[in-house]
């Protein structure tokens, strides 16, 4: 075994240890080591997705000395590669571009705690990506709930314990759903690393046995994590989670643990149930609709906030609702689509919510529109960062979002019939009710009389928010410009996935 | 009915589960949202324990060097369910901090209530 195949192992680890002795730092100390964590890991990812494009297959890690059936596995492919690299670079960026808020946000004697949960919400999310054990996956599920309970109700202004109140229960509501699921994987298969899993559904689902236990088992699967990644009818805590929380917060949640749910459900798809097994039960047609409700719904409710990180999180529902939607699609292009989308859709929310915690900054700290009247002339990195993130969820070519509309409208062209009506129908609607909203948020960051403008004063930024938003900016115009490289490892991911 | 009641242990877990579900999810308050967690996870604990019990066999713990397979039970999900008991209390604990938390400051346990004031506070 090559000494690089050991990557996911440390990927996973070094951030858990770390956590450890953050506890005991202090502020400072505990900030830079949190963050040169972060930045370590994401190089280690990076050099995983180099090694894994020459290696050209997945393969298997044994933790500890017991081979498959007893012992406990991590597998890594170049899906898992790219996701991670994804997750772990907009990670350290969102620490980085909220710097500041937290400094203010936060208490200063409590400030290590709060670094101590981004490594904790790290090392989860590498683990839910690379792990091959389904029990594993529910263990590190839950350090990820409790430490985005933390996250949230960090900064101890207004609502934001309320918030966490609301998320907690519903996130334990889906957990037990999905603890629930795998006791029921265990009792049917008998195994719990999810290779032997996969062979034995095959198996049941060729012999035509437990046909309902296992269509049972596939619904609360996708319900439980459907739950936890903030689907549409169960979307209620968002609003006040991510408009309450510090701008890191809401960065993080909406960008990287929701999608780490939305991966873990791709990976049990593909990986626990297979892909046959799981269109056979039909289940695709629920999230094909779910999905597209959620897609306009969460869109039409974003029309109608006033409070700039409120409109950004109903954005986000509507975009959690596009992933579903594309899984529901059924195809390998589908499942392509909304893996690129889960990418493009963590770089793109993380940029918008990190910018609009620097134009309320610019503006007394206010984030409802009437108040960021004018914001860009106040605060012009933010602003321009705050455009081309809007513009790339409307979707304008060069950006990810344009390309994230093309992949959906070819798998939805390569289907056919009246699914194919179905996408393109709530393509062309969330666009237009993106526009919407987006358009008239940016109009109020520009709006401004000519003799005003002059009056601004110039807010300071700080060197780590100018860098963060630049490098977030720069990818998501690279997703768009250079798509194909991204879009071919995930073909490649799903391949090795099989 | 009758696969009910041989699989009684089963049935019990589901029915307790289901309670413990709703009280977790439309209860107001929260000392029973915890209970209501508490037992939804303490069911499914049951459910694995009932899984893997043979009858007449006995804990796997190797007793007057007797190795042979046959005579103890499935010790994996004794596993599972002290992993889980690890992160629900874990989780119980977090929730009642945050109960202890919203109660100094609202004076109330009831999360209709507490949302409320929150949005007057807010205004």
């Amino acid at each position: 075994m090559a000494l690089w195949q050991n990557l996911p192992f440390a990927m996973i680890l070094l951030p858990l240890a770390s956590a450890g002795v953050t506890s005991v730092l202090r502020g400072r100390a505990a900030r830079w080591t949190a963050i040169c964590v972060i930045a370590l890991v994401t190089g280690m990812a990076a050099a995983l997705a180099v090694f894994m494009q020459g290696y050209g297959q997945s393969y298997p890690y044994m933790m500890g000395h017991f081979p498959a059936p007893w012992g406990n596995e991590i597998r890594a492919g170049i899906l898992e590669a790219v996701v991670a690299l994804c997750f772990s670079a907009v990670m350290l960026l969102s620490v980085l571009g909220g710097l500041r808020n937290l400094k203010r946000d936060i208490r200063t004697d409590r400030q290590n705690l709060y670094f101590v949960m981004c490594e904790l919400t790290t090392s989860a999310l590498m683990a839910q990506v690379f792990t091959n054990d389904v029990f594993t996956a529910y263990v590190f599920l839950e350090i990820t709930t409790i430490a985005a309970c933390v996250l949230i109700c960090a900064n101890s202004k207004g609502r934001a314990l309320t918030a966490a109140a609301r998320y907690m229960v519903l996130n334990l509501v889906g957990s037990g759903l999905f603890l629930l699921s795998l006791s029921l994987i265990y009792d049917l298969t008998g195994h719990l690393l999810m290779s032997n899993i996969q062979e034995k559904m095959a198996e049941l689902s060729a012999q035509g046995k437990y046909e309902q236990p296992i269509t049972m088992v596939i619904a609360l699967v996708t319900i439980g994590l459907g739950i936890k990644s903030a689907l549409y009818p169960f979307h209620t805590w968002v609003p006040d989670a991510y408009s309450m929380s510090t701008p890191t917060s809401s960065a993080i949640l909406s960008s990287l643990i929701s999608e780490g749910y939305l991966f873990l459900l791709i990976k049990f798809y593909y990986r626990v149930f297979g892909m046959q097994v799981v269109l056979e039960t039909g289940i695709a047609n629920v999230l094909f609709v779910l999905g597209a409700f959620g897609a306009v719904m969460g869109s039409l409710l974003a029309v109608r906030q006033t409070d700039i990180r409120r409109m950004v999180a109903y954005s986000s529902v509507a975009q959690i609702g596009y992933i579903y939607l594309a899984m529901g699609i059924g195809t390998p292009e589908g499942m392509t689509a909304a893996a690129y989308q889960i990418v493009a859709h963590a770089v793109c929310k993380a940029l918008l919510f990190i910018a609009a915690g620097g134009l309320s900054d610019a503006s007394r700290e206010r984030q409802d529109l009437p108040h960021l009247r004018g914001a860009f002339y106040r605060q012009p990195v933010a602003g321009a960062a705050f455009t081309l993130g809007a513009l790339s969820m409307i979707g304008l070519p060069l950006l990810s979002g344009f390309i994230v509309k093309v992949s959906y409208a070819e798998a939805a062209v390569g289907i056919g019939g009246k699914r194919m009506a179905g996408v393109l129908a709530v393509l062309i609607v969330s666009t237009l009710l993106n526009t919407l909203y987006f358009g008239r948020a940016m109009i109020n960051l520009y709006r401004l009389e000519e003799k005003k403008i002059r009056e601004q004063r110039r807010f300071r930024c700080g060197a780590c928010f100018a860098i963060s938003c630049a490098l977030l900016a720069a990818v998501t115009v690279a997703l768009g410009v250079a798509s194909r490289p991204v879009l071919e490892a995930i073909r490649q991911g799903f391949q090795m996935f099989g | 009915m009758g696969n009910l009641f041989n699989n009684y242990e089963e049935a019990c877990a589901i029915i307790l589960f289901g309670i413990g579900f709703t009280t977790l999810l439309l209860h107001r308050n929260m000392i029973k949202k915890v209970i209501g967690f508490s037992m939804m996870d303490s069911a499914i604990y049951l459910f694995l324990a009932a899984k893997g019990y043979i009858a007449g066999r006995k804990a796997p713990i190797i007793e007057n060097g007797v190795q042979a397979v046959e005579a103890y039970i499935n010790p994996v999900p004794a596993g599972l369910v002290l992993t889980g008991i690890v992160v629900s209390v874990s989780s119980t604990a977090l929730m009642l901090a945050l109960t202890v938390r919203l109660y100094r400051r609202y004076h109330t346990l009831n999360i209709d209530e507490i949302t409320e004031m929150a949005r007057k506070e807010e205004v």
